[in-house]
């Protein structure tokens, strides 16, 4: 079919190869609190997080921590909007943990994130991340930058935890782990 | 633990002359989530990029926008709106290609509301930065996705591109 204006369209392949899905997880009914990915790959260059999460209730932390790590070596800085203003902040005394989705509010309102670990397998460097996140309920929501650091004696990633401080993650809630090369 | 490449394009469209919209159609529905990069010139100023799936011009969207413009930062929410926002409401370039990169999480899922994570950039003088999430109150899978602008068009070299990432 010929669109007027549209000079060339088209379907190819993968986009280079470069980008792998790793593994997920998919809760089914009656919710988790925790999702663990384990003995992760150590061949790819950097890892993305990309989930979209049901929250019982209320507006806990979706917190991440690395390699069973739950000392206080995590900390970030972020930039939201809530709607009507902005707060810049960070997570002022170290934290135990790397909290990436700040709740659903509602069992219909999925919470979304992209989180980029990058260099993971490095033994030399500590690992910084980004994330873009947020959720919008028609009249209620965050969007959000964040950076963070896992600042622990460097080692290689070779597991994620995630955690809901309070109450379940809810079916159909899915976190998904890719590599990058 | 196993891995597959995914990350895959499914369509791009290109601007050979002055459109208001572009389409994607049918959709395939064996991805996790959808990645829709933007690049796109507008013919006129002070508009923005929206759009509209699976044919849903009523009142099914909302959004909470995080922007700033080289001076300030601001955020502004809209409910019961009748398209989603992937740049400011004022952030089609028109002398310049803008970036917007807007993800569509759980695409596919038929029993969930539908979550849009979208990230701008507009580089004309007076342009700025955004993230916004976007709502549709739609349980239904996205099979087609429609952009406009809400004035103008969309320029000769335009360029719209669909990838699909599918988890494991």
């Amino acid at each position: 079919m010929i669109i007027p204006g549209i000079l060339a369209s088209g379907v190819s392949g993968h986009l280079g190869g470069n980008y792998y899905s790793i593994a997920t997880q998919t809760v089914g009914a009656g919710g988790v609190s925790s999702v663990t990915f384990s003995s992760i790959p150590q061949t790819f260059t950097h890892l993305q997080i990309r989930l979209a999460i049901l929250t019982s209730s209320g507006t806990p932390d979706f917190a991440f921590t690395f390699n069973g790590d739950n000392g206080n070596n995590y900390d970030f800085h972020g930039i939201e909007g809530s709607g009507s203003g902005v707060n810049g902040g960070n997570s002022g005394t170290n934290r135990a943990n790397m909290p990436i989705a700040v709740g659903g509010n509602a069992s219909t309102v999925p919470s979304v994130a992209i989180l980029d670990v990058l260099d993971y397998t490095s033994t030399s460097k500590t690992k910084p991340m980004r994330s873009l996140l947020g959720y919008d309920g028609n009249g209620v929501g965050y969007a959000m930058i964040r950076s963070g650091l896992w600042y622990t004696t460097p080692v290689a990633i070779t597991s994620i935890t995630a955690t809901v401080s309070a109450g379940t993650v809810n079916q159909y809630s899915s976190i998904a782990l890719y590599g990058v090369k | 633990m196993a891995s597959a490449q995914t990350y895959t394009p499914i369509a791009t469209q290109t601007i050979g002359s002055a459109v208001a919209t572009v389409t994607f159609n049918s959709i395939p529905q064996t991805y996790t989530d959808l990645v829709l990069i933007c690049n796109p010139e507008g013919s006129a100023s002070g508009n923005g990029i929206i759009l509209n799936v699976n044919g849903d011009f009523g009142s099914n969207y909302s959004d909470t926008m995080l922007r700033a413009n080289g001076s300030a930062a601001s955020s502004v929410r809209q409910t019961n709106n009748s398209c989603a926002n992937i740049s400011n409401l004022s952030g089609l370039p028109t002398a310049s290609f803008g970036t917007y990169e807007t993800h569509f999480m759980n695409y596919s899922n038929s029993s969930i509301y539908k979550t849009i994570l979208s990230r701008g950039s507009n580089a004309d003088s007076g342009g700025g930065v955004d993230v916004i999430v976007n709502f549709w109150r739609n349980t239904n899978a996205i099979t087609t996705i429609l952009v406009s602008t809400t004035g103008g068009n969309f320029m000769t070299g335009s360029m719209f591109t669909l990838y699909g990432i599918a988890a494991a």
